[in-house]
């Protein structure tokens, strides 16, 4: 079955219309493009998302007013951010304090480019994507550790000196789970290990290794909460002992970029989380040939779109249940139990998948 | 090293937490917020709802109050004058309840203090007004009893 696309089509028809070097080019503007609108469109979504989820789940009822459900709230707010004056303290050190809050939103906006929306709807697949994730993703880490340097100011450098412990230690076992992924599809570029995932259900690695691929799953909800910085593992923001942490110092547009990227990466994040264990562009298939039918009728990106916002959904579920941890708590949660738990998991889908012991 | 039967009670208490907010996300109807103009018609209180302070009065249009001036004494702002007056009896008894709605906290404190049930938290509580003037009130209907 050839998969529906409505990007090759189009790339086909500039590569007609254009001299090859600038239908290359024109064809990655294009992307570019798609992906700026996508960083732009996700993260004032997920402000409203965020909003109204958190509410319901503390029985509020959550924005209302501006627009129908509120949808034009998070646009107000972006208006509101952007209007207000970008204050700069006299003591930063202006190239720092400026260059930070670019780059936690250009990462995820590296990390979206390899992420396979569907089955022709991916920038572009690295051999090493997954490697190239992890390198991308720690861009964030840097935005946030000079954002806290250069702000000069002793929450600000307290909060991302957290940060830094704290994401350079829980990508350990983010890597590690990703890893166990690597090792299962037998590839480490995105798309080729969401089409190692073909099948039914049971064939999404969350599944198809058993224990080992579920455990690997919460392992990285887990980490990877605390590598987006959400609650309950938001110590380096944790506003009631930092008044703000890293970003104390930031105001308008400077603060919004942080407070874009927080979102975008969250969406970066869940959209990992379900290629790597979910099945990504997959529709779920239950082995029935009608009802499959039916699903794989559904295009992939909404199969993408619905696994990670349900990914996203946990995120929130969690962020607005649990109290926030103690900075030596959560050292101890990330180098005690769940690096150990990670290997030893490892180790487990490693003897899987040594002797064929996965789900057929 | 946590011990394995911790580690299982930690868990199940993370996953009741996690059951408590997932309740509230599938009952809408244990949403508390009330979008207030529009349902203004509809609007229902709890009973302890504390809104300003009034004083009920019986069919007869009396009231409890001694004057005993405990609540103006236990009122932490001064929002509370008693005015005392003499009735033919030359009893002392209460000439009007001044009571400043502009600078009452609503808290309950002066109810609690009153050892006849005279004045207790009402539900009103659209407050706003023109002149600080019109926040004095007087709650008693007549004077004495
Ligand atoms: S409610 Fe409190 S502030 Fe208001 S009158 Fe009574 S004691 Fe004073
Ligand atoms: S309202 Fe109650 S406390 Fe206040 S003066 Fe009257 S009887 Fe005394």
């Amino acid at each position: 079955m050839t998969p529906l696309s409505i990007t090759h089509p189009l790339g086909d028809w500039i590569r007609q219309q254009l001299p090859s070097p600038f239908a290359a080019i024109a064809n990655g503007l294009i992307a570019v493009i798609a992906i700026a609108m996508l960083v732009v469109v996700t993260a004032i979504f997920l402000v409203w998302l965020e909003r109204k989820v958190c509410a319901r789940f503390q029985a509020r009822l959550g924005p209302t007013r501006v627009g129908p459900f509120g949808l034009l709230q998070p646009v107000a707010d972006a208006i509101k951010l952007l209007m207000k004056e970008n204050i700069r303290p006299r003591t930063v050190d202006q190239l720092a304090y400026f260059l930070a809050p670019l780059l936690p939103i250009t990462g995820s906006f590296l990390v979206l480019i390899v992420i396979p929306f569907d089955h022709n709807l991916q920038v572009l697949d690295p051999d090493a994507g997954i490697v190239y994730v992890t390198a991308v993703s720690g861009m964030g880490i840097l935005g946030v550790l000079i954002g806290g340097w250069g702000s000069n100011n002793k929450y600000s450098l307290l909060g991302s000196m957290r940060a830094g412990a704290q994401l350079f230690s829980y990508e350990l076992s983010m890597v590690l789970c990703m890893l166990l992924i690597v090792m299962a599809s037998g590839t480490a570029s995105l798309r080729n290990i969401v089409l190692s995932q073909q099948g039914t259900i049971l064939d999404w690695w969350i599944f198809k290794l058993p224990v080992a691929g579920l455990v690997a799953f919460l392992l990285f909800i887990v980490s990877s909460t605390a590598e987006l910085n959400r609650g309950p593992l938001d110590l380096s923001e944790a506003e009631q002992e930092l008044t703000g942490g890293f970003h104390t110092e930031y105001t308008g547009i400077s603060f919004s970029m942080f407070f874009l990227a927080e979102f975008v990466n969250m969406f970066a994040a869940a959209g990992l989380g379900a290629t790597l264990f979910l099945g990504g562009f997959l529709a779920p298939q239950i082995g029935w040939h009608p009802v499959d039918q039916l699903l794989a009728f559904i295009p992939g990106f909404i199969w993408f779109a619905a696994k990670a916002y349900f990914l996203i959904f946990l995120y929130m579920w969690t962020r607005w249940t649990f109290p926030r941890l103690r900075i030596d708590h959560l050292l101890s949660l990330e180098w005690k139990f769940l690096l150990p738990a990670s290997l030893a998991n490892l180790l487990l889908a490693a003897t899987l998948v040594l002797f064929k012991w996965v789900i057929p | 090293m946590i011990s394995l039967n911790r580690f299982a009670g930690s868990v199940s208490a993370l996953l009741k937490g996690l059951g408590v907010t997932l309740n509230y996300i599938v009952h809408p109807k244990r949403v508390v917020t009330r979008e207030y103009p529009e349902n203004r018609e509809t609007l229902t209180f709890p009973e302890r709802f504390r809104g300003q302070v009034v004083m009920p009065h019986d069919e007869n249009n009396d009231h409890n109050c001694t004057a005993c001036t405990l609540c103006e004494k236990a009122c932490p702002n001064g929002s509370i004058s008693i005015l005392t007056t003499k009735n033919i009896a030359s009893k002392r008894v209460l000439g009007q309840f001044v009571y400043r709605l502009s600078s009452c906290t609503l808290c309950n404190l002066c109810i609690e203090a009153c050892p006849f049930d005279a004045i207790r938290m009402g539900h009103g509580f659209e407050m706003a007004g023109y002149t600080r003037e019109e926040l004095d009130l007087i709650l008693n209907k007549k004077e004495g009893r």
